[in-house]
């Protein structure tokens, strides 16, 4: 290491003022095919929805491509396919919403293959650094049983990791930061 | 293994492009702040109290989006001095600096987001209600593209110091929020600039939230006589550091 880290501060209350923008929400655009809604909340440690958070997401798309800043593993195919989604509490409610595709496998540095998953970064006021989770799909069980990422986690805390079935083309992931059925968080 | 599986031929497992590395460095922890710090109150219950799980870098962490790509990213999105008709009312200053790696490599093309306070201490945020005024010729936000050299700069005003509900007299010190996307959802990093001599630091929980007195001197922008423009914008200099590259992903928890 040559040069020294900038530290981690809270991103405040102000977030919104820079930012969330309009599309910011949308890692495909409007009418594509198979696309997908995942929506849920975020909560504290007391239960109560947490209304100034800010989720971001990175994942593949259904052929295990990145749109990647620089290319890694070839250019995602899909047309207006970003990848990325950043939702900025635009809710009020402590609900968050992406517009997404479900992504496809990708390798696992062992050589295998990761199950379906979307990367994820929660901030908020009095969260002094980001939170890094995943969000895994719980209608693909068996990639899942052999995904080395939830082989890490508990057992018994896997299902904080789910998106589970939420009618037609929609999954609900909600987030706990603390307490009962507190989310998994990873540390990368 | 799934038909989800099957379907994926061996030429889709790419190899990593020649710059994208297998895995970062793990965040040292003496260089940020914990995610419970008393003395901030609002991290009480908006902290983990499981650890963390320990999760090797994969391709999902060591990728990152191309948001220059995305949004819209015009030279006036750097100058917040004229995003209205009018000339806002403050210190006029330019930001500028680097954006590196800890291995010294600079982050070329990289995104970097800015938010801030007006001169009187108030965003422009409904949320905002203290009794400062909001100034109709700023809205305190901006955004560059770091150039070849890792780069950006910055046309702004002096945020000022504000209050705050944290405890009794509780203020925060002047400082302007920095979001850095960086190359890879690993480097992802938001910090906020402050500036030197504040005297507001020793009673700032967030501030001390980095137990680290050199730690902390990284987030305070150094005065520069050099770059101040005659006549014109005192300069800060401010350069920001993102984890860089493993020398090997085979490493262990710590």
């Amino acid at each position: 290491m040559i040069f020294a880290p900038t530290p981690s501060q809270t991103v405040g209350p102000y977030f919104a003022i820079g930012l969330p923008w309009p599309e910011g929400p949308r890692v495909v655009p409007e009418g594509t095919p198979g696309a997908i809604t995942i929506a849920g909340t975020v909560y504290d440690g007391a239960g109560e929805p947490v209304p100034d958070h800010l989720i971001e997401t990175w994942q593949a798309d259904p052929e295990g491509r990145f749109a990647d800043l620089h290319g890694h593993g070839g250019r995602s195919s899909l047309p207006g396919f970003r990848g990325f989604a950043r939702c900025g509490a635009e809710y009020g409610d402590g609900g968050f919403a992406i517009f997404t595709v479900k992504p496809g496998p990708v390798p696992d540095p062992a050589g295998g293959l990761q199950a379906p998953h979307v990367a994820v970064t929660v901030m908020a006021r009095g969260m002094l650094n980001r939170c890094v989770t995943r969000i895994y799909f719980a209608d693909e069980p068996v990639a899942n049983d052999n995904d080395a990422a939830l082989h890490r986690v508990p057992a018994h805390r896997r299902h904080t990791l789910l998106a589970e079935p939420d009618g037609d083309g929609a999954y609900r992931f909600d987030i706990r930061l603390q307490g009962d059925d507190e989310t998994v968080f990873f540390s990368i | 293994m799934t038909d989800t599986h099957q379907t994926v031929s061996q030429e889709r497992i790419y190899a990593p492009v020649a710059d994208t590395p297998a895995g970062y460095v793990r965040e040292d922890p003496a260089a940020h702040p914990p995610l419970h710090y008393p003395g901030y109150k609002s991290t009480a219950l908006r902290h983990p109290r499981e650890p963390l799980v320990y999760l090797p870098n994969t391709i999902s962490e060591v990728t990152g989006p191309a948001l220059g790509e995305v949004l819209p990213v015009t030279a006036r999105d750097a100058d917040l001095l004229a995003q209205h008709g009018g000339d806002p009312i403050g210190e006029r200053i330019t930001v500028s600096g680097r954006v590196f790696d800890t291995e010294g490599k600079p982050l070329r093309n990289t995104l970097v987001e800015v938010w801030q306070a007006n001169a009187a201490g108030r965003y422009r945020h409904r949320m905002d209600r203290w009794p400062a005024p909001l100034d109709p010729n700023f809205s305190g936000a901006g955004r560059c593209l770091t150039d070849d050299e890792g780069r950006y700069r910055f046309l702004t005003l002096k945020p000022g110091p504000y209050p705050w509900g944290n405890h009794y007299n509780a203020w925060r010190p002047a400082h302007i929020h920095f979001s850095l996307l960086g190359r890879a959802f690993a480097q992802r990093l938001v910090t906020q600039m402050y500036f030197p001599g504040d005297p507001f630091f020793p009673y700032d929980p967030i501030f001390n939230s980095v137990a680290d007195e050199r730690a902390r001197e990284r987030m305070i922008a150094r005065f520069s006589i050099h770059d101040t423009e005659p006549d014109w914008a005192a300069a800060y200099a401010f350069d920001i550091v993102l984890r860089g590259p493993a020398a090997t992903i085979f490493e262990q928890p710590r």
